[in-house]
């Protein structure tokens, strides 16, 4: 048994250590967000953040993970209750089949952590790994704008600046 | 002799070195010309040039990340602190539009620019001063007749008094032979024409050569491997790692693609240089591969056996042979057992499935038993290889490999990498793995300031 | 017959519960054979098939109201739009509409969501319906309060008199049946009234795709699920000849191996599992290899050497004989890849000899009855239930995974199976876009006026859709072995190959040719805009060149030749938004291009201008604006609209600039995305505008793939601007644009 730390809580898992974080997310743990594209490490749809850095959760085994926090899409607020990326995404209308865009979202949440002032052209670097099929591109960009925005001025209002 | 004569005569010997110095150092300003029209060039000149510049990888240094082409602004790290490549398009003001061919042939045959002003070698004049004045002629005719593009470099960043130019020409002194190129009578013209290739414009040496502390390559050692950003320039001498040794026909695959089946493919300041080289006529790719196959020398005999065993086992036809099948992995045996260490349990889970699938190159996981990166002298290209990846080249046929610097921590990545030593490569082990990887993530941190290049997919580490 | 029932007709027992027909699908065959009361005029939209308003609309005791469409949500948002839709002629707030989508179960029959159809002919039926259920409870409402209806109207799910009466619609409709043929015009709501409809309603789906809730058929999980995973023949027609499974039989998790005919697939317990096992079972398979691909670089060739059947769709002579400068052109474009980024998938059950199947198949209909002729099973016996995946922009490999599915959960009936297909599966065995070739000849009179025009398009069909069983790969490699289909020319106006290849430019003397090539080297079938893509690419860039020989601005020269004031409007509003000016100076390397076409001639129209920059060393193009403008008759959503524009526009940029499915003698090459390389974010432009023209009261017209032809055209004609070179041959790579420039 492999203990994994996921959104906060830890969960044992009995998958086998060679299994990659993918399929334990969406099996055992019945998580979503995290998809399949291509189980190769080229399309970017199956990102979540392992200590605040994205990873391909297709070639990530549950064998590295011991003793690190995963934070998948889910963690990041609910429909009832939805986080600032989930929210800007929301409002921006950013998804047309929707399939790429939890990977795109974690990977730009690990990056506004790390650097909240990102500009835009270090958040469309950042995004190069990922690929969308249906040309959501430009909602995309705005939606983590939008989203950096928000974490900003949450951020300056909870220090009282 | 009384004192004050002795303080003369000392005075007259220090004014005389100063006067030399300065009589060394000292170069006039060519006079500055208008631009000449791009139609004056010979358009068969051009092509010829342009050849010679892609020979030259000028656009490779001469480029800023996200800047124009052959418009500078690069920065360039040296252990002497950051050097920004200069603007060579034929702009008049912040580039070389003003410069006559004369200008151009000096600054190629001595480091010298149009006002006389001494350039650093990190421009590896050592290199193109060797390059003859046809050929100069040539490449002033593509330069020059490139998209003019307004733009100045940054300031260099070199610490006093490094930053006073006069002092190259005492470097000069003890290291620059002037060239022309001249042929060795003893070799036949197809050998000339590789060494020529090579030692000028290909300037090989620069990264494939050791250096000394002043930062010259060390003319006894040429081609026993060297440094670029960080990256090992793998040897081009007999000391070459490669587990199946190069061979004339192999290094000619390797130069004309960008890889080769037996090798890899070329990565970290190798990519733009290979992809340069791809663009050269084929009678210049065979003249540089049979040069460098007579400096790598005839593999002994042990050599030549293991790299035989090695090409007759590699890459064993897996379900990556055939992809539409089954996808491009493969299943590591035993994966599900308990590995003996933790580098083998990494590997099994995490490499193994493209490294060993079976997948052709240039698109498949190498086959590690190949790699020159597990076999060479030093983890670093290994090491920045796993934690970076091959990163997709948009709009391109590629290689990608997913960088895994995220998810596998120092000691995760320490234990892959010796487990990989180990396992795939018949050289004694690495010392001091742990503080190679170190350095690396140092690297990466250092690297990834906004002003330079872009983040890598693996990104910097988080704290321990 | 009116659209408000008799007293009498209510009480003869036509009463009882509203709307609730009979669940099994054997009351769509019952609807279908009653004749057609109207006066044989046409209904509107897909009311034409399926007449009866129940079909569309459902109004439960407590009031809820459900909108039901045979037409699926791909990811264009239509389930939205369509609730809009029925919100707006039933004056509910939005909120107060749910929708069922594409299910042979309970949904009409609306054939594919394809074409571009979804608008007009599905949500054309459910604002009809909607409209005239409203008269029909204002109807009733009215009888019940023994007033006049036109003193009645409707708000907030009632209808509502003066004085204060009001009966809820749960309430009116518990005594009401809705087996009430419609009617072929309604009373729709005035466009200057809308609350719902033109308005950016935001879709009732992503906030479940955006926060991990269960949104694609891919997040199924049903009680002891078995996960599958095919081993598809390592090219085309090639024969298992020898299979050892024990190895695999014994790994942990697996459950089974079924082998049929050429069909192999494993299913096991946990998804790694079969993963795992099915690499290893494809170790253990030897195959028999056939095929004999063409050489991709001399596709043209070999297209044009293929047989043809030659169709003249354009046979126009209305004026003199051709004088002045001829020009000609060839055009051409390799195969083209889906490329959805979720792999396909599909889970089925066959339970009591019932199969259901949750599938993203564009039209569950025909790929149910495929599945049932597979099968040899009863056609009620089978039923599709549409469960979004990625996006599939066209036939890409859904229609098979379910037919995978299928065939695997009869070998193990009571347990649910759940087949993913792995990347390299999707881009291997997906049907492509077809290679295509195009040839464009005209003449300019002395005023520049363009006066014979001469096209022909070479192309294999571009639908080869179940259909038949015999379409799906599982059928075609399955030991009882159906054949594939005689591939078909769909007709004009509509068309496949010669989709759009009939100019809208007025030219007096005009011949257009579809040269229907049957023989297919590699698999196809349609890819979003079918025909459309290419020839507007074609057509448009000889526009260009056309005008280039008259010494004319490109967007006058277009506007001259054309008499489609709707086409004009669409022209001008893009150039205007653009800053389109005659002669304005350009930065060097810079170059503008404009391209135009409406949809089929049919549909929605859609021009584009783009702005690139050509880097000469490298011969890279970057798009850095784009500014399209879109007439789509009466608008639904128009955040909707502009997302699908802007998708076609990126999606178009990536086919144009990048893409080709690669291929060797025996088998395809390009299986992942290093092989076959698409847009990433590096390449995206710096800005993209979509312009709606407001065109209140319309028709609706499509507009999902509107958008792919003019961009491709438009960024040709801009390297054109740009470089002085005219690139004809798709994709117009970084390496084929240096070739050009030279150094």
């Amino acid at each position: 048994m492999i203990e994994l730390k996921v959104n906060g809580r830890t969960h044992s898992v009995a998958a086998d250590p060679d299994t990659p974080l993918l399929y334990v997310l969406r099996g055992e743990l019945q998580l979503n967000a995290a998809k399949y594209g291509c189980g190769l490490g080229q399309c970017g749809a199956c990102t979540v953040t392992v200590d605040g850095e994205a990873v391909f959760s297709c070639v990530t085994p549950i064998l590295l993970l011991e003793g690190k926090e995963v934070t998948t899409l889910e963690g990041l607020g609910t429909a009832e209750a939805p986080g600032p990326m989930q929210r800007a995404f929301i409002e921006e209308q950013a998804a047309q089949c929707g399939y790429c865009i939890a990977g795109m979202m974690m990977r730009a949440q690990a990056l506004l952590q790390k650097t909240p002032g990102a500009s835009d052209a270090e958040i469309r670097r950042e995004l190069e790994p990922h690929l969308c099929r249906c040309g959501t591109h430009m909602r995309i960009l705005r939606a983590v704008r939008r989203a950096a925005t928000a974490m900003q001025s949450a951020a300056a209002g909870e220090t009282g600046r | 002799m009384n004192a004050s004569r002795i303080v003369l005569g000392l005075g007259l010997l220090v004014a005389a070195g100063v006067a030399g110095f300065v009589a060394l150092a000292w170069q006039p300003a060519i006079p500055a010309i208008e631009p000449p029209a791009a139609a004056s060039f010979d358009p068969a000149l051009i092509r010829k040039g342009a050849d010679l510049a892609a020979l030259g990888d000028c656009d490779t240094c001469h480029t800023a990340p996200d800047g124009k082409p052959f418009a500078g602004g690069l920065p360039l790290p040296t252990p002497f602190g950051t050097i920004y490549t200069t603007n060579i398009t034929p702009e008049p003001k912040t580039g070389i539009g003003q410069w006559s061919e004369v200008a151009f042939r000096r600054a190629m045959r001595q480091g010298v620019d149009r006002e006389g002003h001494h350039l650093y070698p990190a421009f590896p004049y050592d290199h193109f001063t060797l390059v003859t004045d046809e050929d100069d002629k040539a490449l002033y005719a593509f330069l020059m007749t490139r998209q003019p593009v307004l733009s100045q470099e940054p300031p260099n960043r070199l610490p006093f008094p490094l930053n006073f130019r006069p002092l190259l020409a005492g470097w000069n002194l003890l290291f620059l032979r002037h060239g022309p190129f001249e042929s060795d009578p003893a070799r036949d013209a197809a050998w000339n024409r590789g060494a020529y290739l090579v030692e000028g414009l290909g300037h090989c040496g620069a990264c494939h050569t050791p250096r000394n502390a002043l930062g010259a390559e060390r003319t006894g050692q040429r081609f026993a491997g060297g440094e670029a950003e960080g990256w090992t320039a793998y040897p081009l001498d007999a000391s070459s790692p490669a587990p199946v040794p190069w061979t004339e026909e192999s290094l000619h695959h390797y130069l004309g693609t960008g890889w080769h089946g037996m090798h890899g493919t070329a990565r970290g300041p190798m990519t733009p240089v290979a992809g340069n080289l791809a663009t050269l006529p084929d009678a210049d790719l065979r003249a540089i591969a049979a040069y460098v196959a007579s400096v790598m020398g005839i593999p002994d005999a042990d050599a030549r056996k293991r790299g035989e065993v090695l090409t007759a086992k590699a890459t064993a036809a897996g379900p990556g042979a055939r992809p539409q099948s089954a996808g491009s992995q493969t299943v590591a045996t035993g994966t599900s057992a308990p590995a003996p260490d933790l580098g083998a349990a990494i590997y099994a889970a995490t490499c193994a499935s493209c490294h060993d699938s079976g997948r052709p190159a240039p698109f498949g996981g190498i086959d590690l038993v190949l790699s020159s990166a597990i076999s060479g002298a030093s983890p670093a290209n290994a090491i920045r290889i796993i934690r970076g990846g091959v990163p997709a080249v948009n709009g391109t046929r590629n290689p990608i490999m997913p960088g895994f610097g995220a998810a596998l921590s120092d000691p995760q990545l320490a234990a892959l990498v010796t487990y990989l030593r180990g396992r795939f490569s018949s050289q004694p082990a690495w010392a001091d793995v742990a503080s190679a990887v170190r350095s690396a993530r140092e690297g990466e941190v250092a690297a990834a300031t906004p002003s330079s290049t872009p983040a890598t997919p693996g990104g910097p580490g988080a704290s321990p | 017959m009116s659209p408000s029932l008799s007293r009498r007709a209510v009480l003869q027992g036509a009463g009882g519960l509203v709307v609730s027909f009979a669940l099994s699908p054997a009351g769509f065959a019952q609807q279908a054979a009653e004749t057609p009361q109207h006066d044989g005029a046409k209904l509107p939209g897909s009311l034409a098939e399926s007449p009866f308003l129940e079909s569309w609309i459902k109004v439960g005791a407590d009031g809820a109201v459900t909108a039901f469409t045979g037409k699926a949500e791909l990811g264009q948002g239509i389930a939205t739009a369509l609730c809009q839709i029925a919100a707006e002629e039933l004056g509910l707030p939005f909120a107060a509409v749910a929708i069922v989508t594409a299910d042979t179960g309970l949904t009409p029959n609306e054939g594919y969501t394809a074409g571009s159809h979804s608008m007009q002919d599905s949500g054309t039926a459910i604002r009809n319906a909607a409209a005239q259920l409203r008269e029909i409870l204002v109807g009733e409402a009215a009888r019940r309060l023994g007033v006049p209806a036109d003193g009645l109207w409707v708000e907030a799910g009632a209808v509502a008199g003066p004085d204060g009466a009001r009966l809820s619609y749960g309430d009116l409709a518990g005594g009401l049946s809705l087996h009430v043929q419609a009617q072929p015009t309604s009373r729709l709501t005035d466009p200057g009234r809308f609350r719902v409809m033109n308005r950016p309603v935001p879709r009732i789906d992503i906030p479940a795709k955006v926060t991990g809730g269960a949104a694609y058929v891919q997040d199924m999980r049903l009680p002891g699920m078995l996960h599958a995973r095919i081993v598809r023949p390592p090219s085309y027609g090639a024969r298992l000849t020898a299979l050892d499974s024990s190895a695999v039989e014994a790994m942990a998790g697996v459950v089974k191996v079924v082998r049929d005919g050429d069909f192999l697939a494993v299913l096991a317990e946990q998804e790694f599992q079969a993963v795992k096992a099915m690499r290893v079972l494809a170790m253990a398979a030897a195959w028999q290899e056939d095929a004999k691909l063409p050489d991709p670089a001399r596709m043209s060739e070999t297209l044009l050497a293929l047989p043809a059947q030659d169709f003249t769709i354009l046979d126009r002579h209305e004026g003199g004989a051709a004088t002045g400068t001829t020009v000609a052109a060839t055009y051409s474009r390799p195969y083209l890849s889906h490329g959805s980024i979720g792999p396909s998938c599909a889970v089925a059950l066959d339970q009591d000899g019932a199969m259901t199947v949750w599938t993203h198949t564009q039209g569950v209909y025909p790929d149910r009855k495929a599945i049932a002729e597979m099968l040899g099973r009863p056609l009620e016996r089978v039923r599709c239930i549409h469960t979004p995946g990625s996006g599939c922009y066209g036939h890409n490999g859904a229609d098979d995974a379910a037919a995978d599915a299928a065939l695997l959960a009869a070998a193990l009936p009571g347990r649910p199976v759940r087949v993913q297909w792995m990347r390299e599966q999707e881009h291997a065995w997906e049907p492509y876009g077809p290679a295509m070739v195009t040839k464009a000849r005209a003449t300019l009179d002395a005023t520049g006026r363009i006066t014979d025009w001469d096209y022909g398009v070479w192309s294999n069909t571009h639908s080869m859709r179940p259909g038949p069983a015999g379409s799906l790969l599982a059928a075609q490699h399955m030991a009882r072995a159906f054949a594939p289909p005689e591939p078909k020319p769909l007709p004009q106006p509509e068309g496949g190959g010669d989709r759009n290849g009939i100019p809208l430019y007025a030219f007096p003397n005009a011949r257009v040719v579809h040269h229907f090539l049957p023989d297919m080297p590699l698999r196809i079938s349609a890819l979003r805009s079918l025909g459309a893509q290419m020839n507007v690419f074609s057509i448009e860039s000889f526009m260009d060149e056309l005008a280039l020989a008259a010494d004319a601005d490109p967007v006058e020269f277009r506007l001259k030749h054309l008499q489609d004031p709707r086409a004009q409007d669409t022209i001008i509003a893009a150039a205007q938004a653009f800053g389109w000016e005659r002669g304005s100076p350009v930065e060097p390397d810079r170059g503008r291009g404009f391209a135009f076409a409406r949809y089929k001639n049919l549909a929605a129209y859609c021009a584009v201008a783009v702005e690139v920059a050509v880097t000469r060393e490298t011969g890279e193009v970057r798009i850095p604006r784009v500014v399209a403008a879109v007439d789509t008759g009466q608008v639904v959503n128009p955040d909707g609209v502009r997302n699908q524009i802007e998708g076609a526009i990126l999606q178009s940029m990536s086919w144009c600039l990048y893409e080709s499915v690669g291929f060797d003698a025996g088998r395809i090459t390009s299986v992942d995305w290093s092989t076959y390389p698409i847009l990433r974010f590096s390449a995206v432009p710096d800005s993209v505008e979509v312009r709606i023209i407001d065109r209140p009261g319309l028709p609706f017209l499509g507009c999902g793939e509107t958008g792919q032809g003019p961009t491709g055209a438009a960024i040709a004609n801009a390297i054109a601007d740009a470089t002085g070179q005219r690139l004809r041959d798709l994709p117009m790579t970084a390496a084929k644009v240096k070739a050009a420039i030279g150094v």
